[in-house]
């Protein structure tokens, strides 16, 4: 199943001369796990006052090369210097005790607590053996002026947004004076203003010295940031690149060894039309949500992709849970196939032939306990009704053809879920829906935070199955991504819909312009 | 991809060697645990095992430890579904008492209190009342969305007080055939009331694993909210567990009451709640809900029976009964935890579950295929701010 090894770009480590000695070196680290190799003798240097990222696709094993360096697994072979000089972590405590600090792509904070307890957490300032609260605020408050932050140190981090949560992470970093930064994925759930705001901070503590490991899904945002990038494929190394000298379309090449023909393939021979005076499969009409969605309309006909554009928290994905039942509707009303349907419960919109992608794909999505065969089933066995279980057999089968329509790997229909990689969760749950059958599939950031391979089979498969019939509404956060796959573009702002647009009339400057200003066109 | 065929998972399933998954389940322990108490009798008091048959009934120790567990058991595979819909049930033993005290005190003012007639009614009455307050409890856990410890903790507080005011503060007494048959009695040699609990748990084994209950029930313990996008109603099975719950709590409590002839509204079923929680989690069942062993609660409650028996045959005051439960329960916490059983075996990998990192194209699905009861261990150590593994254990210990 390995791509082919000669398309593998060589690496060529002489290509990339360090500016100075390199704050953490780590040499032929090879971890191996009950029957594979998770990596198998990878190397990584971080320089002080660069950003490096760490490339690859899903199940590459950044993860497990970011959890070596941190203490959190052990390997079985290579070694890990720090200054120079070798470390063995074996706990995160270690690394953190020695300068290398980390923010994950889940906030790990404790959301019920203040940003000052945040960033202080388990360093507080002691008085008379009694945590010393002004000290706390003081020292969280200068943190956060040294990254220009504008945040209430008093206030509860959860009544923050997540991206200033992980910009509290950040702080907390710095306070503990981290000569490594390790980000994994931080910008997965930030909007672009968000993210301009992280690449602010990393950046001064780039400028600082501190060396910053940055892990991201997102080729433009590595180009932004990085200086020089590691990529890996399939647990092995397949070089270490200067940003500037390696052009996009090779860094795709080297992470997933083929030249990645279905994305350029995607792009459609123009978009379908609508028969006149055809039914429209799903028309909502002044569909809104007190403090949610401005009451807005939306026409999703039989074939047709329709995207949501706008910022998170324009009210997309609001509008997206209005349509599936998730949360009720305060006005408006909605029309399926031409008659008028109440979806008070995600049951009645199944019911309807409705299937709902959430953009929480932990939350809402994967029951991680269960196995991948009891995800797939789980929507159709719960239309059945749990007096009619889906027999055995029949069960294995349908998992068995979905497993490998989609690719989903392992392809083990007894694994736990939770086990997977988010990608292929995410097939997971597409595989959910689609045995349902669905006529409308509703699919909420159906790519985020998921590798390049499994990002293009999803829109491959979203594109086939509207032209298959299947009606589907796209939410994306990447606009690129809308215009290529959608046949119209809805756009949201503020909670309002400021635009529908023929995706044929929709340029990517246009849709911009639409978010940014929002002309609406009333 | 992977050298089994991955359309059959029930023939690849053995193949993942039985002992290796067998020594990762919880319920291993368990069954050693209670193994090792059954030696401990065998060799301290050799009459414990001796069993008699007069008069076409069974007789002996192991017989009265099945018997005497009925009551617990019942109450544990109610409440076995409860923990795994991510709920718990504190009032089960109110309502046990409530039961109880409603059926005697029927019978006792009834104008015939040894009729059939009178007993039926009883029990009916009884059996209703279980009802309704399950469906009081499922109400406020799954409707108004009360956390289920709170909820239940209301009638908890609230039930003896109710099944006082039904027996006027005094313990009612009663004679009738149909209530000494459900204490004492025998069908084809075996008593009652073991017939009555394996027949409840063949029907919750049936109902939840021979149709789809079971994974949904794990599905909403598991997670909530996708369970509910996905189609499942949520709240009804909730709600319905709730019930189910009360209702054996209700026979159960016809079964303690007719043991003693007496409805004693103070002390009848006092703690039995946290026996079925300490059977339930014993069995390898995590309080953090979803996946849930039915096999495993039946031995949890079997090993705190044996226990309770042991102390009693050996001639032990039976104030030493709960130490010792303490004792023996804390052993099999530790032999679960994966901590611990990471202790004992170094030569398994430090940290078992490498999933996501997996390469993509690797060999096979060895890793992410483990069992789950492996999960618990696949938090390595704690980061900070991160959610440690959760494990039955720590949920009970916090």
């Amino acid at each position: 199943m390995s791509p082919a090894p000669s398309t593998a770009v060589p690496a060529d480590p002489a290509a990339a001369p360090p500016p100075s000695d390199p704050v953490v070196a780590m040499t032929g680290i090879t971890i191996q796990f009950p029957g594979v190799k998770a990596l198998d003798d990878v190397s990584l240097r971080l320089f002080p006052g660069e950003v490096h990222a760490l490339m690859g696709e899903n199940g590459a094993g950044k993860s497990t090369l970011i959890k070596a360096l941190t203490g959190v697994y052990a390997y079985d072979a290579g070694t890990v210097t720090l200054g120079g000089a070798e470390q063995r972590f074996t706990t995160p405590a270690d690394a953190q005790a020695a300068g290398i600090s980390t923010v994950y792509q889940e906030v790990n904070l404790c959301p019920n607590l203040t940003v000052t307890e945040n960033i202080v957490l388990g360093r507080e300032p002691r008085r008379a053996g009694q945590i010393d609260k002004r000290a706390s605020r003081r020292r969280a408050q200068r943190v956060l002026q040294e990254l220009h932050l504008d945040i209430d140190p008093r206030s509860v981090l959860d009544s923050h947004p997540i991206a200033v949560q992980q910009l509290v992470a950040i702080a907390r970093a710095v306070d503990i004076d981290a000569r490594v930064l390790v980000l994994d994925e931080p910008t997965s759930s930030l909007d672009a203003g968000e993210v301009a705001e992280l690449f602010r901070v990393v950046r001064s503590l780039r400028d600082r010295g501190v060396a910053i490991l940055f892990v991201s899904h997102f080729l433009e945002q590595v180009y932004e940031i990085s200086d020089r990038m590691t990529v890996l494929r399939n647990g092995r190394l397949v070089g270490e690149y200067r940003t500037a000298e390696l052009p996009r379309t090779q860094l795709v090449r080297a992470m997933i060894g083929r030249e990645l023909a279905t994305l350029e393939d995607l792009e459609r021979a123009g978009t379908r039309p609508v028969e006149a005076g055809a039914v429209p499969r799903l028309a909502a009409s002044g569909l809104g949500r007190k403090g949610a969605i401005e009451p807005a309309d939306v026409e999703v006909h039989a074939g047709r992709v329709v995207g949501l554009a706008g910022l998170l928290g324009s009210g997309r994905t609001e509008l997206t849970r209005l349509l599936f039942g998730a949360d009720r509707a305060t006005s408006g009303r909605v029309e399926v196939d031409g008659k008028p349907v109440r979806l008070r419960t995600p049951r009645t919109a199944i019911a309807r032939g409705i299937a709902f992608l959430s953009e929480d794909r932990k939350g809402e999505g994967v029951v991680g306990d269960l196995t991948v065969r009891d995800n797939v089933l789980l929507a159709l066995q719960a239309r059945r009704g749990w007096l009619r279980p889906i027999p055995r057999r029949a069960g294995d089968e349908m998992v068995a053809r979905y497993v490998k329509a989609l690719d989903i790997r392992p392809a083990d229909p007894g694994a736990l879920l939770r086990n997977l990689s988010g990608g292929n969760q995410q097939k997971v749950l597409l595989a959910r829906w689609l045995l349902t059958e669905p006529r409308l599939l509703l699919l909420d950031e159906p790519t985020r935070g998921i590798d390049i391979g499994a990002k293009a089979q999803i829109q491959e498969l979203v594109a086939r199955l509207a032209s298959e019939g299947m009606s589907v509404l796209f939410v994306s956060a990447e606009l690129e991504e809308v215009l290529r796959i959608c046949d119209s573009v809805v756009v949201l702002r503020d909670h309002h819909k400021v635009a529908d647009l023929d995706a044929s009339d929709a340029t990517l400057d246009g849709v911009v312009d639409l978010i940014a200003r929002g002309n609406a066109r009333d | 991809m992977t050298d089994r065929p991955a359309s059959d998972p029930a023939a690849r399933r053995p193949a993942d060697g039985l002992v290796a998954r067998a020594r990762r389940s919880p319920v291993l322990w368990a069954v050693a645990a209670l193994a090792v108490l059954l030696l401990f009798n065998l060799v301290a008091n050799p009459g414990f095992f001796a069993l008699r048959f007069q008069d076409g009934h069974l007789f002996g120790n192991l017989v009265n430890v099945v018997k005497n567990v009925a009551p617990v058991l019942l109450i544990a595979v109610g409440m076995t579904l409860v923990i795994a819909t991510r709920g718990i049930d504190l009032s089960v033993g109110a309502v046990l008492a409530i039961s109880g005290s409603v059926a005697f005190t029927i019978v006792e003012g009834a104008d015939d209190p040894s009729s059939g007639g009178t007993a039926a009614l009883a029990i009916g009455v009884a059996l209703a009342a279980g009802l309704v307050l399950g469906a009081w409890n499922g109400f406020l856990v799954s409707v108004v969305g009360i956390q289920p410890i709170i909820a239940t903790l209301v009638l908890m507080t609230a039930g003896r007080g109710i099944a006082m005011l039904i027996t006027d503060g005094n313990i009612v007494t009663a004679e009738n055939p149909v209530f000494d048959w459900l204490g004492g009695g025998y069908l084809a040699g075996v008593p009652v009331q073991i017939v009555i609990t394996g027949l409840v748990l063949l029907l919750v084994a049936v109902l939840t694993r021979r149709t789809a209950l079971g994974v949904l029930i794990e599905a909403v313990g598991v997670n909530p909210a996708a369970a509910r996008l996905a189609g499942v109603r949520a709240r009804s099975i909730t709600f319905t567990v709730y019930v189910f719950i009360a209702l054996v709590a209700a026979v159960a409590g016809l079964m303690v009451t007719a043991n003693v002839s007496a409805a004693d509204a103070n002390r009848a079923g006092l703690f039995i709640e946290l026996d079925a929680i300490l059977a339930v989690v014993i069995g390898g069942t995590s309080l953090a809900g979803g996946r849930y062993s039915l096999t495993g609660t039946v031995i949890g409650a079997l090993i705190l029976q044996t226990l309770t028996t042991t102390v009693l045959t050996m001639g032990l005051p039976d104030e030493y009964i709960r130490l010792f439960k303490a004792v023996v329960i804390i052993m099999v916490f530790l032999l679960q935890a994966p901590r611990v059983r990471a202790a004992l075996g170094r030569r398994r990998r430090r940290d078992p579950a490498p999933p996501a990192a997996a390469p993509d194209g690797g060999p096979g699905p060895v890793a992410a295929s483990a069992p789950p009861d492996e999960a618990p261990a696949a938090s390595p150590a704690t980061v900070p701010g991160t959610v440690p593994g959760r494990s039955p254990q720590q949920e009970v210990l916090r």
